[in-house]
């Protein structure tokens, strides 16, 4: 798999936790402090470990870390970007969900993105459907789409649907979607203010 | 306006449909209604963000240049026949091109020239007229791939980005790797930097409560002469005679080193006892003492040696355990075998 997940999560870690909690996560997996390089392959289990050790070291359980990364992804501004171009409001966001998957190949072939399939079942009520990938992205979508709810301004309750007949490999969430412009939401120009790379 | 569809089989009546502007600027938000003589009568609102709403009745000319049609001759033959793709530019901002279709509409009877409709988008310039004019998404139909072009040009360029890190990160390390050789290319020993760094593996593991071992430093005795009466090349072939030597009487999960010139370090694994560091140490001592052969003659040296253990006893009489120190004393420990008489071992006590 594409370092660039494990990338994120050390991202995660050293940015947002500080450097000694990245530190103390790379020596318990054996790997130096400079970890991962987002443009080589990893072994698929390595994200698994890398988890576990970050479980570990924050005391925080699986879930409660993933949507930690899912919203810290969505609040670094290269991504919060690249979402925004999913719509001009919320709910025009909530439904490019269902492309976000096919966006990321475009991008990244390789990048091993979960499919996503957004179901609307009574007015502002929807369910997102999480298929393939490895299990967690639930959650990180979880973090991820509360994070951009703050982006737009808009008044979303977000949870992870915990039915144990759920098929295996699939995760959902209930979306219930409160108020579209509840706060002033956080600018967005669809070209970048001048020409050149996208900070990282 | 009206669309009359006059492609419907024989005998039915053509079914038309009519827009009003404000309908068709929803659907084509660049689009341009002209008249016979080429004067604007409407346009998409994301035009008139561009060309300004007061073009309205103004030329086409005034505004467009057309760069690409074939056939020469002003308009409107130039826009000539329906469906024709044309290129244009814009008269105010020649940087940015648009491109389209243009197609006739049909006229009342006995009309002498049919208004014209052209429907336009970017071109490649795409994000940078985005940039210029401050559009947004609503200034796009829906079916325009403006905004998956504008979103797959910033992920590129974010991928391009790490890519570019990646390969000049790639790059320092090899220049890294190339002076930073582990081995010692005169004798496929390892090399100072590779002894340093397990030492430090090594002294972190005993930290860790993990096993002691014993530091040997190893100076060959009579390697000068060697070097000053039969030449650089009998020096080279002591030297990689000594590290098959020294090789040979080592285990494999030990490490031995060649730090200079004659100058060698051990790292002994495993239980370390006084008793068993001399033993080795005499058995090293005795093999070096053989004769080397070299271009038919022999070559004799001898080798002095300085040992130390490093375990709990040291570590408490010395108040911890650290590399220096230990270089330290099996250093001094060394100098002691050598003002001894050579060929010998002298193993440090705390």
């Amino acid at each position: 798999m594409l370092g660039v997940v494990n990338k994120s999560v050390q991202a995660f870690l050293s940015n947002h936790h500080g450097q000694h909690v990245w530190r103390e996560v790379a020596e318990r997996i054996g790997i130096g402090p400079e970890g991962f390089e987002a443009m080589l392959p990893y072994e698929e289990r390595m994200t698994d470990t890398l988890l576990g050790a970050a479980e570990a070291v924050l005391d925080v359980s699986r879930e409660a870390l993933l949507e930690d990364i899912g919203a810290w992804l969505a609040m670094t501004e290269p991504m919060r970007r690249l979402l925004r171009f999913g719509g001009a409001d919320y709910w025009e966001f909530l439904l490019s969900l269902d492309d976000l998957q096919g966006r990321g190949m475009m991008a990244l072939p390789d990048l091993g993105l979960p499919e996503l399939t957004l179901q609307s079942e009574a007015q502002g009520h929807f369910t997102l459907i999480v298929t393939g990938g490895i299990r967690g992205w639930g959650a990180v979508m979880a973090g991820l789409m509360r994070a951009m709810a703050d982006d737009y301004g808009a008044l979303v309750l977000i949870e992870p649907v915990t039915d144990r007949d759920l098929p295996a490999g699939e995760e959902r969430l209930t979306v219930t979607l409160l108020d579209m412009a509840h706060a002033e939401g956080r600018r967005f120009d669809l070209a970048l203010p001048e020409a050149g790379r996208v900070a990282v | 306006m009206t669309m009359v569809d006059r492609g419907i089989g024989p005998g039915a009546a053509p079914m038309s449909l009519s827009l009003t502007p404000d309908l068709l600027g929803r659907l084509m938000p660049m689009f341009l209604w002209l008249d016979c003589r080429g004067r604007i009568r409407a346009m998409g609102p994301t035009l008139a963000k561009i060309i300004g709403a007061d073009a309205i009745g103004a030329a086409f000319v005034q505004h467009f240049t057309l760069r690409r049609a074939r056939g020469q001759g002003g308009y409107p033959e130039a826009l000539g026949c329906s469906g024709r793709r044309l290129g244009l530019g814009l008269a105010d901002h020649p940087a940015f091109n648009l491109r389209g279709t243009a197609i006739e509409l049909p006229g009342a009877e006995g009309d002498p020239g049919s208004d014209m409709l052209v429907n336009l988008s970017f071109g490649i310039h795409l994000s940078e007229a985005v940039r210029f004019f401050g559009l947004t998404e609503a200034d796009f139909a829906a079916t325009d791939l403006a905004i998956e072009l504008l979103f797959l040009a910033e992920a590129k360029s974010a991928v391009l980005g790490e890519l570019q890190a990646l390969t000049r990160r790639l790059e320092e390390a090899r220049r890294e790797a190339e002076s930073e050789a582990l081995s010692d290319p005169l004798t496929g020993l390892a090399n100072r930097r590779a002894f340093d760094a397990a030492l430090d593996r090594a002294l972190k593991v005993w930290s860790r409560g993990g096993r002691s071992f014993a530091l040997l430093h190893l100076d060959l005795d009579f390697f000068k002469q060697v070097n000053d009466t039969r030449g650089h090349a009998a020096g080279d072939a002591v030297l990689a005679a000594a590290a098959q030597r020294l090789s040979e009487e080592t285990r494999r999960s030990d490490l031995v080193a060649r730090v200079g010139g004659d100058e060698f370090m051990i790292i002994l694994r495993g239980p370390v006892s006084v008793e068993r560091v001399r033993g080795l140490c005499e058995r090293l001592i005795d093999r070096l003492q053989a004769p080397i052969p070299f271009e038919g003659a022999e070559c004799h040296v001898s080798a002095s040696i300085g040992a130390v253990i490093a375990n709990d006893g040291f570590a408490a009489e010395t108040g911890g355990l650290d590399a220096n120190r230990l270089r330290a004393v099996a250093d001094s420990a060394l100098y002691a075998s050598k003002h001894a008489g050579r060929g010998r071992c002298t193993i440090a006590s705390p």
